[in-house]
């Protein structure tokens, strides 16, 4: 995966709550495979006009500025390649679908959650700027949005490693290899039941 | 020295920690893994590492997403459909796995199949990369939706890099009025909390109402978790837990069932045990539910009417609730019990067991349906029952197709779906923009609620209608 540092782009503001990830990425093409560039499926049954991403006073962007419960709904990673094939290294919102965070992480795609009016007030300024560009610092936690004003944003130290070196998470774990036996033969006496028919 | 009081959750995430790193990630052991046809991409990424599955004999592979809800003696005619559930017993049989494909006897939705051969048990970590995971956790398991890169790790290590969650208790006591469901129980939560109410707790479900529920009920409850935005749901196990794990195909037998039992007994939270956040309900004030909008939180008594945007003080609140009263062609003040329907689904991972097909079949009996619908068991198991009960004549004697087990209309990637701009009353548990089908209008209900509006072509209250 890429890793993610720094980033200046323009943002886009989608003024809506519990964007799901049926929305970002229609189930009919779960079954298509990753070269199939996902990024043109990215919210692709909400491209009606007047629909954001499509104003090109908005093209080139790369951070999604967006409302509460981002991401919700099935866990299809599909989702995050839809984001991330389509231009997208950040998305900024009051809050996350766990399971669509993890797997932004997993891809190089930061999320960043800020208070609810803090994103409100960012979404204004990229309505009333449209193309305005943000700047986002991970290793000093900070998005500056267009009124030139750094906010600070709170990241798991783990995930924000991650991010930064590209980092595979098996290689680290298989770093455990010896926890993880140990674990499992432990476990063959304390709870024998647990592989099915053995 | 007495030890610290602990919750469920508590117990279950302690004794699966392998290891943990000064910054709080806590590698954890992972006893279930759950694949369907969409684990393509992990197989993907673990063969092109060339890494083997580290545990096949906890690892399981179900076909439901993309399989035939109509007659299976044929092959699937989309070569893409076919495709995915080809790939997955290729994947399955590469890596040594059981595979529960299109024409086993056990066949069924992931989340109804699991439960029922006795691989979902108490005290377990279970993951799958498909977000309703979270019903397992009706058996006390701690179980959760994971995405492609994480069941790609599960598959190679049997590991899982996670942050310890929050806990949130939600408290239900009382009794669940007439034709009043599970189904009801938590979409009244989730109306309550909010689509992200939960966002990174793990619920436990507790009080004299959860307790009263069935094995049936409680998975339903807690399969909706997610759309509460929780990481996952628990019910701590009793004994209408351990007599529905007794004698199912994979369950320990004799005196290993004794001594897992015996185990499982432990693992309710002990009486003082913290949690983050605590929410109660009264049963008795819930009342049979649907959704009005394009998110599950948008449930509300079915005697209720379509709110007005207009009485919204906050106008971004307001905008969006134009966008989804105008995609689901609703007006402001309207009875939602004189909405018309254009069809019903009865089925999917919430509310396709037995239980719900009876409560289906119950208000059905001697009725005909006014729209057209289909009727779809979770599992072959369950299809089978219900046809020793004759629940299947119901159904097709007012009207309703029978279908083959599978996810079906729920997400319609099998062909199954909601044509545009119809209204859709189904069972399912997600209301989301074309999750039926592109514009489909979904509202969401009980099985009883869903053939109260199939008898009389609209949204109804089924206190009114009753059972037959
Ligand atoms: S029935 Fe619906 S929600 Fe359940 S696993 Fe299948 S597609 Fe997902």
């Amino acid at each position: 995966m890429d890793p993610f540092v720094t980033l200046t782009a323009p943002a886009v503001p989608l003024d809506i709550a519990n964007i799901d990830t049926d929305q970002l990425l229609p189930a009919r093409f779960l079954k298509k495979p990753r070269s199939a560039g996902y990024g043109n499926f990215l919210f692709h049954d909400e491209r009606k006009p007047g629909f954001p991403l499509d104003d090109p006073a908005y093209a080139g962007a790369r951070v999604l500025v967006s409302d509460r419960n981002f991401g919700c709904g099935s866990s299809r990673e599909g989702a995050v390649y839809a984001l991330v094939d389509g231009g997208f290294r950040c998305v900024v919102a009051p809050s996350f679908g766990d399971i669509f965070a993890a797997n932004a992480a997993k891809n190089g795609l930061l999320t960043i959650a800020l208070p609810e009016a803090t994103v409100a007030d960012l979404r204004r300024q990229l309505q009333e700027t449209p193309g305005a560009a943000v700047t986002v610092d991970l290793p000093a936690q900070t998005l500056t949005g267009p009124d030139g004003q750094p906010l600070p944003f709170a990241i798991d130290p783990f995930k924000k490693e991650c991010l930064i070196e590209g980092l595979d998470d098996v290689a680290l774990t298989l770093r455990h290899q010896d926890a993880i036996d140990a674990f499992d033969r432990a476990d063959a006496e304390a709870r024998p039941w647990l592989v099915p028919g053995a | 020295m007495t030890q610290h009081p602990r919750s469920l959750f508590d117990k279950v995430w302690d004794a699966h920690l392998v290891a943990t790193r000064p910054d709080g990630q806590a590698l954890l052991a992972i006893d279930r893994h759950f694949l369907h046809e969409g684990s393509f991409h992990a197989f993907g990424m673990i063969d092109h590492a060339k890494r083997p599955v580290r545990r096949p004999e906890l690892t399981f592979a179900v076909a439901d997403h993309y399989v035939p809800s109509h007659s299976r003696a044929k092959p699937i005619a989309d070569p893409e459909i076919a495709n995915m559930v080809t790939m997955l017993e290729a994947n399955a049989g590469r890596h040594g796995l059981r595979h529960f494909g299109l024409h086993d006897p056990a066949q069924g939705i992931v989340h109804v199949l699991a439960p029922e051969q006795g691989l979902t048990l108490p005290g377990l970590t279970i993951v799958c990369g498909d977000s309703h995971t979270s019903t397992h956790g009706a058996f006390g398991a701690l179980a959760f939706g994971i995405g492609a890169t994480e069941v790609s790790h599960v598959l190679a290590t049997q590991t899982l890099w996670q942050r310890r969650p929050k806990t949130m208790r939600i408290t239900i006591d009382g009794e669940l009025g007439a034709h009043v469901t599970a189904k009801d129980l938590i979409l009244a939560v989730i109306g309550f909390i909010g689509a992200d109410g939960a966002a990174g707790h793990v619920i436990e479900y507790a009080g004299s109402a959860i307790r009263a529920l069935s094995m049936e009920g409680r998975l339903t409850v807690c399969n909706m978790s997610i759309e509460a935005g929780a990481r996952a749901g628990m019910i701590a196990p009793d004994d209408t837990t351990f007599s529905w794990i007794e004698g199912r195909t994979y369950a320990p037998k004799g005196a290993l069932f004794d001594r897992a039992v015996a185990h499982w007994r432990t693992l309710p939270s002990d009486p003082d045990a913290a949690f983050d956040r605590e929410v109660s309900l009264d049963a008795a004030a819930i009342a049979p539910s649907v959704t009005w909008g394009t998110s599950p939180e948008t449930a509300v008594p079915v005697t209720a009417a379509v709110p007005d945007p207009g009485a919204e003080s906050d106008p971004v609140r307001a905008g969006q609730m134009r966008k989804m009263l105008d995609y689901m062609g609703l007006a402001p003040g309207t009875r939602l019990e004189e909405v018309a329907i254009d069809r019903v689904f009865i089925g999917s991972c919430t509310n396709a067991r037995l239980e719900d097909l009876r409560a289906a079949a119950a208000v059905l009996r001697g009725r005909r349906a006014m729209v057209p619908g289909l009727v779809v068991p979770g599992s072959v198991p369950v299809r089978r029952q219900a046809e020793a009960e004759g629940l299947d004549r119901v159904f097709t004697a007012a009207g309703l197709e029978w279908g083959e087990p599978g996810c079906s209309m729920c997400v319609g990637i099998n062909g199954d779906l909601v044509p545009a701009g119809e209204r859709c009353a189904s069972t399912t548990n997600r209301n989301f923009p074309g999750r039926q089908g592109p514009n489909a209008r979904t509202h969401l209900m009980s099985p009883a609620m869903a053939a109260a509006a199939a008898v009389t072509g609209h949204l109804t209250d089924v206190r009114k209608l009753g059972a037959r």
